[in-house]
C-alpha cells in the first residue's frame, strides 16, 4: 500500500505548554487510520497542524503528503491538496440551505454569478453518495445532528477529498446514525479515499480501523495493526492510560466528616432543545472535607450537571432535590446558590470566569462585593486588603493588584477565579476542569490549594477529564456517561482501566 | 521628569510604584482627552481673539451643552453596560412637550409638572429597558422604535405647534443664576467663594485618598503627577469661577450638573451597583455566574437613562422658554458621540463619567468656537464626525498596542 501521508517528528509548543512532542503518524492510501488518546493527549492539535490551522513555521517537524513536504499557510492550502477536516463542532451556517452550505466558499459560479441549477443538481448527487434523503434547499438548522454531519461530509466530497479527517464524528450521534456513518467510511475506503478517525468510542474504532495510533501526553505511544479482536480494545486502553503516577500530587490525609451536600433525582434538559434530556436522574453526594471526582468523556454532561446545580445557570425543565447538611436548599438562582454555600469554578475561565479587562482586585471581589462594602458604597481599602490577602494566600504572581487579568498566565488567572470564590466563602466548591491549560508547576499549586480547602472542611466536587488527576486527588470517584451516573467507587479501588471500561462498556 | 520614590513602607516591594512616564503611558487615554480639551480651548481662544472665554460666551457655552452633558451621564452607563439608547433625543423632546402642555395648556403647577415629567421619563426608560433586559431584544432595535415613536408622540402632543412661554419659576431651571449672598453682584462674590471652597474640598479629599491608598500599598500615581494634577484642577476651577463671576455667576444648571457628575462619578467608581454595571458590560457571562443580577441592572440602567433624558428635556424647554416639535432632534447622536469620544468602549465595560463629560464639552467647545468663526453648520458636522472617528481609532490603536 502506498503511503499518502507521513507526519514526522511533529512538535508544537504553546506558551508554557508542550502540546505535541516528536509525534509520528503514517497513513496509507485507502486506509482508515484511527487516532485515539485521552482528552488533551494532542489529537486535535495534531490534526490542526496537518490541516494548516497552525501554519508552517509554528511547529517543528515535517508533513510529507504524496511524497512532498507540505508548507501550509492556511486551511485552504491543505484543502486544495484534498485534505479535509470535519471538526467536532460543525462548521455549517444554520440559516443557509444544504446546497448553499456544501458549496460555501467553493460556489458553482461564473464571474461571481452562481449557477443554482448546477449547484443543486451536484448537491443532490453528493447527498445521494452520503445517503441523505433531503431536498437540497432544506435549511441546515432544520436537520438533526447526524444529518448535519452528512452535509459536512458531502461538503468535503465536493472538494475532491483524498484524505478525510473526522474529529469525534459520532460523539453526538445515536447508534443508528453512527453505524451509518461508519458504513460510509468503509465505502470511501473502497473508493480509495483515506481517512483519519478521531474517536473515544473504541468499539467503533476497532470495527472500522485498519491501523490505530495511540497518543498520550502529546507523544506517540504506539501504532497498532487493528485485528478487530476483543483483545484489541484492552490493548488500546492500556496504551492510552499507561502512565506512571509519580509525585505529581501533594499528600493529604483525608479528614472526612458529616454529609454536606446531597443531590437527588436531578434532571436537566438542553438549554435550547427542550426535548433533549441531558441529565437523567443523577444522584450524588459530598461529605465535609471530602474531594469527590466526577469523571467522564467530553459530552458526558458533567459541566451541564454542575452548571444546572449552580443556580440553573444551564438548561431548562430542571427538577430534583438539593440538600445541604440534611436541609433542602433553594438553588433556583445563582444568588441563592451562592447564599446557600455553593460555588462553581468554570472550565472556561476566560469566557465564564473573569472580566478580562478588569483588575485582579475587581475580579476577586465580584461575587461578594457586599463583603467589602458599607451599604452600596465599596470600601476601596477593604477591597485592597482582601485582594492582597488572597494574592498572598494563593501565591498569585502579578505585577500588582491593579494588573488586568487578561495579562496573567493561565495558572494565575485560575488563582484569581479561585480567589473570587474563596472570598464568597462557600461550603461546597464545584471545580470544573480546574487545571485545564495550566502548566505542571501551577497545577501542583492548584492541587495544594484544593487540598487545603478540603482540610478546612469544605466539600469539593472535582470534575476532570484527566483520569490521573482524579486518581491522585480525590477520595471517591463518580463515573458519568451520557447524562447518567454509571458508577461510583472509592478512589483506592479505582484505576484508569476500570473507569475507561465503565464508560466504554456503557451502552445507555 | 525623574522617577519619584515613594517613602511608604507598604511599597517597599516597589511593585506598586510607577514612574511618571509609565503611569502617563498606561493612563494616556484619560489625560490625552483632557489635554485635547485644553488644546482645543486654547486654539479657539486664540483664533476667536479671546471671545471664547468671555464671561457671557462661557456662560452660554455651559447652558448650551447642559442637556447633552446630563444625558451623556446616563448614556455612559448604558454604553458601559454594553447597550445603546437611540431614543434619548426624542424622549427629551417628548418630555419638553409634555411639560409645556401641562403647564401652559392645563395650567398645572410647574413643580408638580416637573415631578410628573421625571416619573414619565423613568417609565419610558423602564419600558424600553424591560424588553432589552428580560427579552434580550437588541437595545438598538428597541430604542430605534422608541426614537420613532416618541418623535411622533411629540408632534401629536404639540399638534405640530410650538407651545410657550413658561412661567418664570420654570425658566429658572435653566436660565437662572445663583444669587450673590454677598450682595456685590459684579463681580459675583459667591461664585468666587464657591470656587475656592470647592477647590479646598477637592484638595483635601484627594490628599486624604492618597494617604489612605499609600497606607494599603494601593498607590499607583506618582507624586509629581499628583501635585501637577491638583494644581491644574484648582487653577481650572478658580479661573472658570473668576470668568463667570464677571457675568452673573454660576448658572443654576451648572450647580445641578456638578452635583450630577459628582453623584454619578461616585456611583460608577465606588458603589456595588456601579462596579456590577462595569462587570456586566465587560463579560456578561462571568458577571452572571458571579451572582450579578444582570437583567435587573440592565433594566435599571435604562430607567435611569429615561430619568436623565426627561430632566434634560425640562432644562431644554426651560432654556428655549418654549416646547417645539423639533426639540431634541438628533441629540442622541451628539450624546453617543460624547460618550465615545470620552473613551467608552463600543463593546462595553469601559468608560468614565468624567471622560463622557469632557467628551461632551470637547464637542461643545468646537461647536461654539466654529460658530463664532461663522463656519457653516455643514462643515461643523464634518469636523465633528472626523473628531469622533479619530478618537475611536486612537482608542483601538492604543488597545492593540497595549495588548
Amino acid at each position: 500500500m502506498n503511503t499518502i501521508l507521513e507526519m514526522r517528528g511533529i512538535t508544537k509548543t504553546f506558551p508554557g505548554v508542550k502540546a505535541l512532542s516528536d509525534v509520528n503518524l503514517t497513513v496509507g492510501e485507502g486506509e482508515i487510520h484511527a487516532l485515539v488518546g485521552e482528552n488533551g493527549a494532542g489529537k486535535s492539535t495534531l490534526m490542526k497542524v496537518l490541516s494548516g490551522v497552525y501554519p508552517y513555521g509554528t511547529y517543528e517537524g515535517d508533513i510529507v503528503y504524496n511524497g512532498e513536504v507540505q508548507k501550509y499557510a492556511t486551511i485552504s492550502d491543505s484543502e486544495e491538496k484534498g485534505i479535509i477536516i470535519i471538526h467536532q463542532e460543525l462548521a455549517l451556517v444554520p440559516l443557509l440551505s444544504i446546497a448553499e452550505n456544501i458549496f460555501l466558499g467553493n460556489e458553482r459560479a461564473k464571474n461571481g454569478v452562481i449557477n443554482w441549477p448546477v449547484a443543486h443538481s451536484e448537491a443532490e448527487m453528493l447527498l445521494k453518495i452520503v445517503g441523505l434523503d433531503k431536498p437540497t434547499g432544506t435549511l441546515v438548522t432544520n436537520l438533526g445532528t447526524g444529518q448535519q454531519q452528512l452535509v459536512e461530509i458531502a461538503k468535503a466530497l465536493s472538494k475532491e477529498v483524498k484524505l478525510l479527517i473526522l474529529d469525534e464524528p459520532t460523539s453526538s450521534l445515536n447508534e443508528q446514525d453512527s453505524a451509518a456513518l461508519l458504513e460510509l467510511l468503509l465505502e470511501f475506503k473502497a473508493k480509495g479515499i483515506s481517512s483519519i478517525l478521531i474517536s473515544h468510542k473504541l468499539n467503533e474504532v476497532v470495527k472500522v480501523a485498519d491501523k490505530i495510533t495511540v497518543l498520550r501526553d502529546g507523544q506517540t505511544v504506539s501504532t497498532l495493526d487493528c485485528d478487530k479482536s476483543e483483545e484489541m480494545e484492552n490493548r488500546i486502553i492500556k496504551d492510552m492510560v499507561g502512565r506512571e503516577l509519580t509525585n505529581r500530587f501533594p499528600q493529604r490525609t483525608p479528614n472526612i466528616s458529616d454529609m454536606l451536600l446531597e443531590v437527588k433525582g436531578w434532571n436537566v434538559y438542553h438549554q435550547v432543545h427542550a426535548d433533549r434530556h441531558l441529565i437523567r436522574d443523577v444522584n450524588f453526594n459530598v461529605r465535609a472535607g471530602e474531594i469527590v471526582g466526577i469523571s467522564g468523556l467530553m459530552g458526558a454532561g458533567r459541566t451541564e450537571l454542575a452548571m444546572s446545580l449552580f443556580g440553573r445557570a444551564y438548561g431548562q425543565k430542571i427538577s430534583g432535590e438539593v440538600e445541604l447538611r440534611g436541609q433542602p436548599i433553594d438553588v433556583s438562582t445563582i444568588n441563592k446558590a451562592v447564599a446557600n454555600g455553593l460555588a462553581y469554578v468554570t472550565e472556561d475561565r476566560k469566557e465564564y470566569g473573569l472580566v478580562l479587562e478588569n483588575s485582579i482586585k475587581v475580579n476577586t471581589t465580584l461575587s461578594n462585593l457586599e463583603g467589602v462594602s458599607k451599604g452600596i458604597v465599596i470600601d476601596d481599602n477593604a477591597e485592597t486588603r482582601v485582594g492582597l490577602e488572597y494574592k498572598q494566600k494563593l501565591n498569585t504572581k502579578c505585577s500588582g493588584l491593579m494588573q488586568q487579568v487578561v495579562n496573567l498566565s493561565g495558572g494565575n488567572q485560575q488563582k484569581v477565579v479561585l480567589s473570587k470564590w474563596l472570598f464568597a466563602n462557600p461550603d461546597v466548591l464545584i471545580l470544573d476542569e480546574p487545571t485545564r491549560g495550566i502548566d505542571v508547576n501551577a497545577k501542583y499549586e492548584i492541587y495544594t490549594i484544593i487540598n487545603q480547602l478540603a482540610q478546612e472542611g469544605k466539600g469539593i466536587i472535582f470534575i476532570s477529564s484527566e483520569l490521573p488527576e482524579l486518581l491522585g486527588m480525590t477520595d471517591r470517584i463518580y463515573v458519568m456517561n451520557e447524562g447518567r451516573m454509571v458508577g461510583e467507587m472509592p478512589t483506592k479501588d479505582a484505576s484508569q482501566e476500570k473507569i475507561m471500561r465503565m464508560i466504554i462498556k456503557d451502552k445507555g | 521628569m525623574a522617577q519619584v520614590e515613594n517613602p511608604s513602607p507598604a511599597n517597599s516591594d516597589a511593585e506598586n510604584t510607577v514612574s511618571v512616564a509609565s503611569y502617563l503611558k498606561s493612563n494616556v487615554r484619560e489625560y490625552g482627552l483632557l489635554i485635547a480639551l485644553i488644546a482645543v480651548m486654547i486654539f479657539f481662544q486664540v483664533v476667536t481673539n479671546g471671545i471664547l472665554m468671555k464671561p457671557l460666551n462661557l456662560t452660554n457655552l455651559i447652558l448650551q451643552n447642559s442637556y447633552i452633558v446630563i444625558m451623556a451621564i446616563g448614556m455612559l452607563l448604558i454604553i458601559v453596560a454594553g447597550h445603546i439608547d437611540l431614543s434619548v433625543g426624542s424622549v427629551m423632546g417628548f418630555i419638553g412637550a409634555l411639560a409645556a402642555v401641562m403647564i401652559v395648556n392645563y395650567e398645572i403647577n410647574y413643580v408638580i409638572t416637573i415631578v410628573v415629567c421625571l416619573i414619565v421619563g423613568i417609565a419610558i426608560g423602564a419600558a424600553q429597558g424591560f424588553w432589552v433586559a428580560y427579552y434580550k431584544i437588541p437595545a438598538f432595535i428597541v430604542t430605534l422604535a422608541g426614537m420613532l415613536s416618541f418623535r411622533g408622540l411629540t408632534l401629536a402632543l404639540l399638534n405640530g405647534q410650538s407651545i410657550g412661554p413658561f412661567p418664570t419659576g420654570f425658566q429658572k431651571l435653566s436660565s437662572g443664576f445663583i444669587p450673590d449672598l454677598f450682595g456685590v453682584g459684579r463681580p459675583h462674590m459667591l461664585t468666587i467663594v464657591l470656587g475656592i471652597v470647592l477647590s479646598v474640598f477637592l484638595l483635601y479629599a484627594s490628599w486624604k485618598d492618597r494617604k489612605e491608598r499609600d497606607k494599603f500599598g494601593n498607590l499607583e500615581e506618582p507624586f509629581a503627577f499628583f501635585v501637577l494634577k491638583n494644581i491644574l484642577i484648582v487653577f481650572a476651577i478658580n479661573y472658570l469661577s473668576y470668568i463667570m463671576a464677571g457675568y452673573r455667576g454660576y448658572p443654576n444648571v451648572l450647580i445641578v450638573m456638578a452635583v450630577l457628575v459628582a453623584a454619578y462619578g461616585f456611583l460608577t467608581s465606588s458603589t456595588t451597583v456601579g462596579r456590577r454595571i462595569y462587570a456586566l458590560g465587560g463579560n456578561v457571562k462571568a458577571a452572571k455566574l458571579s451572582g450579578v443580577n444582570t437583567e435587573r441592572l440592565t433594566f435599571l440602567t435604562f430607567a435611569n437613562m429615561g430619568l436623565l433624558a426627561a430632566f434634560a428635556g425640562l432644562v431644554f424647554a426651560a432654556r428655549l422658554n418654549t416646547a417645539t416639535p423639533k426639540a431634541g432632534y438628533g441629540y442622541e447622536l451628539d450624546v453617543i458621540a460624547a460618550v465615545f469620544i470620552g473613551g467608552a468602549s463600543t463593546t462595553g465595560g469601559v468608560g468614565t463619567v468624567t471622560g463622557a463629560i469632557i467628551g461632551a464639552f470637547l464637542m461643545g467647545v468646537m461647536n461654539n468656537g466654529m460658530s463664532i468663526l461663522s463656519i457653516g453648520i455643514d462643515w461643523q458636522q464634518v469636523i465633528k464626525g472626523l473628531v469622533l472617528l479619530a478618537a475611536v481609532i486612537f482608542d483601538v490603536y492604543n488597545k492593540k498596542k497595549a495588548g
